[in-house]
């Protein structure tokens, strides 16, 4: 069975590797000192959705994501890996968007999409660690969702998908259409092909070319080179459902972490020091 | 109206512990607001085996589920019986566990209602919020406390004009007590069918299989803690033997977990365990604000650590510096000689 697979995926700040100059004075984030990647679990999605397409020929792979132009850089890393094709939601009304307003407009897009068989995202972001987007897409589109995948098998129209639950392990079975997250211990995505990176490395949104566009000739003869760059409007979408003014959620303030220094004992390795704070803590009931 | 429920999670007929968790922080919420606590369960043959679990936090009103198909949990079912009781009660505050559970059905609940989510929240307050841009100031809502990007900041979140306001919380980040007030403790049993449609039973559990957890991490009342410094699996036989002079439980940061040395299930951080235990030793933990977390509750925090200036020093009621391999032993031994 031929399946279209459709693929979310985020462009992240990597929050892993945070450096001291990652927070401004004023306690906010300093996106621009962290380095903007592809989200862990989307590529593991990304795999999945690559084994599917490998065992079921004839399928097609899409990456989906939302973000600035900047975020084009997804849809061809994912090209590299193997995907067929993109889009890039991009457009001033879908900012400041929180989960619900997001997975509205990742559903509007997957509407205009039409035909997908199946949905694979990551179970959640490095940025956010919410895990909400992926359920929220597959309600606004009434599919059968399954979260926190591990394997996914396709077979006459059923997927079957062996999943992480608290403290073990699940095998579901689930008709297509469906959305499925995939969880951090899935299998690692595989590395760029070095051939697909020579044939879209100039690919590019629309948005992302500078005013004088260089080998403008390319892009002519080489419809594939140009992505799809999508707005609200591209997608039919409801501005007020979108962004800021779509988000139920908004932030009261944000505080940065900073430790108060506690009284404390400071100890060395002494059995005197160590005998003395040993025999204070069971003076004071505190262990024993 | 407008009261607050709690969604509690089941395996099989047994209450998740962080379900009592946020019943016993959802009756503070509700006291605070003077409206009612009620909660829901639904699940397989629980009719009288659930209750019991549920009504001593304070609940004044629990709705049990009782039907085929709800236990193992699916999506669809237990969206259904939220959605279709949701828009009958009109909460104004719903929780539920930061679980695999929770963070699939929240989500789905939220999109259904159009309501705001704010995952994993480490704290929940009442209070009043003015919205900037209209000038609108609200009273009493639910401020959602949580840690983004990673950690490095705690962000206040609120839903002034959505309802209900739906949090999830980690198991271990609120305190269980039973309740000590009167509650009016109503228990009805809806007709499942009446929410749920046939087509919401679409996905078949095939295998089902959950294990017994090793360890009593979140209930101990002292936790010996590794990190990296521990330098690797024999490192943490040290803590093991410590933890059995002191009666406690080993836990780790997610750099010892990542390396190796000890099993992830002891990870305790912000994406692992929460704890808050009597006495907290940190040994060879250089103190992540992940990992921190994960303990800052803890009573008296004792750290040990070559480096004078490792993070978690900060926190500490004692800070011990000098290698672990050396320090350990002494406590072992000093425990052994002075206690009873």
């Amino acid at each position: 069975m031929k399946l279209k697979i459709v693929v979310l995926a985020k462009q992240v700040p990597d929050t892993r590797n945070v450096g001291k100059d990652a927070m401004t004075a004023e306690g906010t984030v300093n996106r621009a000192a962290l380095p903007a990647i592809f989200n862990p679990d989307d590529l593991l999605a990304l795999e999945q959705a690559l084994r599917l397409k490998e065992q079921n020929p004839g399928s097609t792979v899409g990456i989906l994501t939302m973000g600035p132009p900047r975020a084009g850089e997804i849809i061809r890393q994912g090209l590299y890996r193997g995907a067929d094709t993109g889009w890039l939601l991009t457009d001033r009304l879908f900012a400041g968007a929180d989960t619900l307003a997001t997975s509205y407009a990742l559903a509007t897009a997957i509407k205009k999409i039409g035909g997908v068989d199946l949905v694979i995202g990551g179970r959640q972001a490095i940025d956010g660690d919410t895990a909400q987007v992926g359920p929220q897409v597959a309600q606004k589109l009434g599919l059968n969702q399954v979260t926190y995948a591990e394997e996914i098998k396709v077979e006459d129209g059923v997927a079957t998908v062996r999943r992480h639950i608290d403290g073990g392990a699940e095998t579901v079975e689930v008709p297509l259409p469906a959305l499925i997250t995939v969880n951090g211990s899935a299998a690692p995505c595989r590395p760029q092909n070095a051939k697909l990176v020579m044939k879209y490395k100039r690919a590019s949104c629309p948005m992302e070319r500078p005013a004088e566009v260089p080998y403008a000739e390319l892009y002519e003869e080489r419809p594939y080179l140009t992505l799809n760059q999508w707005s609200v409007a591209d997608v039919d979408g409801d501005p007020s459902q979108c962004g800021l003014a779509g988000s139920p959620t908004k932030v009261k303030s944000v505080q940065n972490i900073v430790f108060q220094a506690k009284e404390c004992k400071h100890l060395t390795a002494s059995d005197a020091d160590i005998e003395g704070m040993v025999k204070e803590l069971l003076d004071e009931k505190i262990i024993g | 109206m407008n009261n607050v429920f709690v969604y509690c999670e089941i395996e099989g007929t047994t209450v998740a512990e962080v379900s009592q968790e946020l019943l016993t922080k959802g009756r503070k919420l509700a006291d605070e607001l003077g409206v009612q606590l009620h909660a829901i369960v639904a699940g397989t043959g629980i009719k009288g085996k659930v209750e019991d679990q549920i009504l001593p936090y304070g609940v004044d009103k629990l709705f049990v589920f009782d039907g085929e198909g709800l236990f193992p949990y699916t999506s669809a079912p237990h969206t259904d019986i939220l959605v279709g009781l949701f828009k009958q009660e009109q909460p104004q505050i719903c929780l539920m566990g930061a679980t695999v559970i929770g963070r699939d059905l929240g989500p789905r609940v939220s999109s259904s209602l159009t309501s705001g989510l704010t995952a994993d929240c480490t704290q929940l307050e009442i209070g009043p919020y003015t919205d900037n841009r209209s000038g609108k100031t609200y009273e009493n809502l639910l401020y959602q406390i949580r840690p983004a990007f990673g950690g490095n900041i705690v962000a206040t979140i609120v839903n002034p004009d959505h309802r209900p306001q739906m949090a999830t919380v980690r198991s271990g980040v609120m305190k269980k007590a039973l309740y000590e007030g009167k509650a009016a403790g109503e228990v009805v049993y809806p007709v499942v069918s009446e929410y749920v449609s046939p087509e919401a039973y679409v996905v078949k559990v095939l295998d089902h299989h959950v294990e017994a957890a090793k360890h009593n991490l979140k209930g101990a009342s002292i936790v010996v803690s590794g990190g990296y410094g521990m330098g690797g699996r024999e490192g943490f036989d040290m803590l093991f033997e410590l933890s059995k002079v002191l009666h406690a439980e080993v836990g780790a940061s997610r750099a010892a977990v990542d390396a190796g040395f000890c099993d992830h299930d002891r990870q305790i951080g912000q994406t692992g365990v929460t704890v808050h235990p009597k006495v907290y030793i940190a040994c060879g933990i250089s103190g992540q604000i992940q990992h921190i977390a994960g303990m800052q509750d803890s009573g008296i925090i004792i750290s040990i650590n070559t480096d004078p200036d490792a993070p978690i020093n900060k926190i500490a009621d004692y800070v011990i510096t000098g290698p672990v391999e050396e320090v350990v032993p002494k406590l072992i031994k000093y425990y052994k000689q002075n206690s009873k």
